[in-house]
């Protein structure tokens, strides 16, 4: 079983009225079944609504499923005892770099996760240290938030789950509001963690770029899981990534349509280095 | 102009007064305020300015830094320098029809002014050489004999601290939304106060709607990385006085005890405007 697991879960938003009776139910999840394995790199896609963030606050015991079972590192989250353990083991970050930030200096606020769990003092530091050596952050120790790209906020962000030592982090379209030099930034940062430190990322995303670093993708739609497979894989369905509202890299895109009209180039091409060795081979 | 706002923006440097433990900064504060309001000569004024400036000079931070916070208050003190020149009763010096101006109401002025500046000048210092966190974790511990009544210290503390990491985002929000409306022909300066106040309304509505979301974005992630309120907690930064902070405390307590003592029995001879 994998580090998370999720076995067909449901979940329902529900609005209650003043008397606490329910008066609307909104389904945002329907039958879910996910399993990410320990120091993989899973990437989630999908349109607006269809329930990206309500899967995402799932794995970090935010949200408990309606129906069905979330298990994160074996804990079953909807238990109210595993709850922070399973928070210390799924870190989280957000969209918004400026809403997550708690503390004034950059140290301060990477030092907020390993406080709320009682680490005492000296280990706080070192982790601290740690995680902003990790980030690429260590310079800026001493700043203020305010003062910092949309860009470093964010790997502040990532350093502040990494100070709680999870075993994976949980990115919520950590980009969307970045440009495109902060993007690549903030993903570099997630991927080199993956791969030296082993951390398992779960990185919800609009941005199909993002997705090459994956090894495995998730396309959700309408609250369903609506496809699952390599990056390759997924890339070589144009047309049905289409049909769910995602947008193709352009070099994919341009790889098809030339295998469209007639040239031998193989589907699901992600960089341009492969679409040139691919039209070199043509010849 | 909203940018003017210094209050919670911390000035890094590396000074004595930086490193100092934040209860001290707070104490010191308080005591200062209190003293301002003990002079009343020449020799009360001159040791209150000469500490002011030698704990600004201690701290390396800039003048201009942290004459920066005076503008917002500008106004206010105008109006407190007006008010005490036309109401207080004394020897007259000029009275033209019923406006009548006294010696006693311009020495009030000026007392008044400078009080508020330095009152300014000092509170900005703290906050400039304080981080939030370590202000907010000096009231907190200060405080923490209150929670034996079950007040909710912590809490109280980290709902500050905050507010004040969100002050200046929010500042900036007012900034851009004052501009956006402008932007679409909005008026902010003309009319009558009526007329302003109401222009405002445009500027508040989506000021608030935003602090809201942030907000509930901000419990989300607080949640997230496991805070459950204060109980079980740990610091990064426990406060722990060190050797200089019984120095500075000693020096506080002196300064207080000075400028107590300049008030009882100090009475320089006449100066005019300031003497008594
Ligand atoms: N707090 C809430 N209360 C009620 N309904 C909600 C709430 N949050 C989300 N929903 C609904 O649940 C569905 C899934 O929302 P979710 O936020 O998970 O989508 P998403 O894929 O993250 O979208 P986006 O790309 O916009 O972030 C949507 O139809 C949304 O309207
Ligand atoms: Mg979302």
């Amino acid at each position: 079983m994998g580090i998370i697991k999720t076995n067909h879960v449901s979940y329902d938003y529900v609005r209650v009225n003043d008397e606490g009776v329910e008066e609307e139910k909104e389904r945002a999840l329907e039958d879910v079944s996910i399993d990410v394995y320990p120091g993989s790199f899973v990437a989630i896609l999908g349109a607006n609504g269809s329930g990206k963030s309500t899967l995402a606050r799932h794995l970090n015991a935010l949200l408990a499923p309606s129906e069905g079972t979330v298990w994160v590192d074996g804990m079953d989250t909807s238990k109210e005892e595993n709850v922070f353990p399973v928070r210390r083991e799924a870190g989280m970050v957000f969209q918004n770099p400026d809403n997550q930030i708690i503390a004034g200096i950059v140290e301060e606020d990477v030092a907020f996760g390993p406080e709320n769990i009682g680490v005492p003092t000296k280990d706080i530091w070192k982790r601290v240290e740690e995680a902003l050596e990790k980030t690429g952050m260590a310079a800026y120790r001493m700043h203020s938030p305010n003062r910092l790209s949309g860009g470093q906020k964010q790997r502040v962000a990532i350093a502040g789950t990494l100070a709680m030592h999870p075993k994976c982090i949980i990115l919520d379209e950590p980009t969307a509001m970045l440009d495109p030099g902060g993007r690549r930034e903030v993903i570099e940062t997630v991927a080199e963690l993956n791969e030296k430190e082993g951390v398992t990322v779960v990185l919800i995303t609009h941005y199909m770029e993002e997705v090459v670093y994956a090894d495995h993708v998730f396309v959700m739609q309408d609250g369903k899981l609506a496809m699952e497979g390599p990056p390759r894989e997924i890339f070589s369905k144009v047309e049905e990534l289409q049909k769910y509202k995602l947008g193709v890299p352009q070099i994919t895109l341009l790889a098809h349509e030339l295998r469209k009209s007639g040239l031998d180039i193989p589907e699901g091409i992600l960089s341009e280095e492969e679409l040139a060795e691919a039209i070199c081979r043509l010849r | 102009m909203l940018k003017d706002i210094t209050l919670g923006q911390f000035y890094p440097a590396e000074s004595k007064i930086h490193a100092l433990d934040p209860r001290v900064k707070l104490v010191g504060t308080l005591l200062y305020v209190v003293s301002l309001f003990l002079f009343h000569n020449l020799a009360g004024f001159l040791l209150a300015t000469a500490f002011l400036f030698f704990l600004i000079h201690m701290s390396k931070v800039p003048v201009s830094y942290i004459l920066r916070g005076l503008k917002a208050i500008f106004i206010l003190m105008v109006i407190t320098a007006i008010f005490n020149v036309l109401f207080t009763p004394g020897t007259t010096i000029v009275h033209v029809w019923k406006i009548r101006i006294t010696w006693e109401g311009v020495r009030a002025a000026v007392f008044m002014f400078i009080r508020l500046t330095y009152l300014v000048m000092g509170t900005s210092l703290m906050t400039l050489t304080t981080t939030p966190t370590r202000l907010t974790d000096g009231m907190e511990s200060l405080m923490a004999p209150l929670e034996k009544i079950h007040a909710p210290v912590h809490e109280v503390a980290m709902m500050m601290s905050i507010a004040l990491r969100f002050i200046p985002l929010l500042v900036d929000e007012t900034d851009k939304i004052m501009k956006a409306q402008m932007a679409r022909g909005a008026d902010f300066e003309s009319g009558n106060f009526w007329r302003r106040a109401k222009s405002m309304v445009p500027i508040l509505v989506p000021l608030f709607v935003s602090a809201f979301r942030r907000a509930g974005d901000l419990a989300l992630a607080m949640e997230a990385r496991c805070y459950q309120g204060g109980e079980g907690r740990t610091k990064m930064k426990p406060l722990v006085y060190g050797r200089n902070d019984g120095k500075a405390y000693a020096v506080l307590w002196i300064y207080f005890a000075a400028m107590i003592l300049v008030r009882i029995f100090l009475n320089l001879p006449h100066v005019p405007l300031l003497g008594h």
